[in-house]
């Protein structure tokens, strides 16, 4: 008990290994309803991509991170919220030389503690969904990203690392209908 | 990403030790994916409930496990009241960072007992539909529940209903009974 008297008793958080344990629990899911893992890998895309378009507006309330000059800047953000919500301290490197393209690297993965890749599931990404919360957050404040993982510590890497390449700023659209 | 690397294994990393912590919205967001995904593959209330309950499930297996090498000392329970009270104490406290409420024993029937709790973590961000109104999303915690009681040898059904917040309906196996009554007084 002792030990987990020490957790500070912070309403705004849980425990992590709830959230770990229920991921994977979701990830097992999706293995069981989809034929192959790259509609795993996709699915977990996007619902990562739809907690993202939803997570950016709790961002900006609580953070109150102010406008984005530049990519470095949205990157220092993105490492800001990993912080935030997943409670690590990942780090921004490996900067493309045209600055368009950067990595996420984390040295601990909390999405993937527990784990161990089955050899029949090599292909699976497993933290996929990480990717999907980038590309939707970036989305919803006009930024078209592409992420992907490039390494994974469940697969033998040394570090998980997610690539983040800028694609294009969204211009904003009138919605059909209404001029 | 070459699959010829030496993966590690997870028994060569030190257990966690359960000190990590999470943002809600981060928990939140995830379980409402998970909820939808569900909703979207079932035709009926109680499907949804078995579907999220077998989410739970996968949890409330490797929780067994975690809590008690880590917390109990390898030590497992033998009695029903115990294992209830770890249920309401340990399970939850680990998971919530709280005890669970209120256990009660139903009056008219000794197999059944309830575990109350007022504003369950999952549903603490879900608005239920008015014309679906017995959707519970607690059967997660429900499947958490019945794996812990499986797991520990005390097999039972667990249910999620509305009723004071919500309360799990805890029904176990006649055979639990029985065991537990020859152990009595020993």
């Amino acid at each position: 008990m002792s030990r987990q008297s020490m957790r500070a008793n912070d309403p705004k958080k849980v425990s992590g290994e709830l959230f770990t344990l229920t991921y994977g629990s979701l990830v097992a899911q999706l293995l069981k309803d989809y034929e192959n893992v790259d509609d795993v890998n996709r699915q977990l895309e996007r619902m990562g991509y739809n907690i993202g378009m939803r997570l950016i507006e709790d961002f900006l309330a609580r953070a109150n991170p102010g406008r984005c000059y530049d990519l470095r800047d949205t990157a220092d953000k993105i490492q800001q919220a990993f912080k935030l919500y997943l409670g690590v301290s990942p780090s921004i490197g490996s900067w493309s030389p045209g600055g368009d393209e950067f990595s996420v690297v984390m040295e601990t993965n909390p999405m993937a503690e527990f784990v161990e890749l089955p050899e029949h599931c090599l292909g699976l990404r497993y933290s996929n969904i990480l990717s999907g919360v980038i590309r939707g957050a970036c989305e919803m404040v006009q930024l078209e990203v592409m992420a992907w993982f490039i390494a994974d510590q469940l697969k033998g890497d040394n570090m998980t690392e997610i690539r983040v390449k800028f694609v294009k700023r969204l211009e904003d659209a009138i919605p059909a209908g209404e001029d | 990403m070459s699959s010829n690397k030496q993966r590690p294994s997870i028994l060569d990393k030190s257990l966690s030790r359960g000190k990590s912590e999470v943002s809600m919205t981060a928990y939140a967001l995830l379980f409402s994916e998970m909820v939808q995904y569900s909703h979207n593959r079932v035709q009926s209330v109680s499907d949804l409930h078995n579907k999220l309950s077998e989410l739970g499930e996968r949890v409330g297996v490797r929780m067994v496990e975690l809590l008690f090498v880590r917390e109990r000392n390898y030590k497992r329970e033998t009695k029903l009241l115990n294992v209830l009270l770890f249920v309401k104490g340990t399970l939850w406290k680990s998971l919530f960072n709280k005890e669970a409420d209120k256990l009660d024993r139903a009056t008219d029937d000794e197999r059944t007992f309830y575990l109350i709790e007022k504003e369950a973590l999952v549903n603490r961000f879900i608005s239920v539909p008015r014309d679906k109104s017995s959707i519970n999303c607690a059967a997660f915690m429900a499947g958490v529940i019945q794996a812990v009681l499986n797991c520990t040898g005390f097999p039972a059904k667990v249910t999620a209903l509305w009723h004071k917040g919500t309360t799990f309906m805890i029904k176990f196996d006649d055979a639990v009974l029985i065991r537990d009554k020859q152990l009595e007084g020993r």
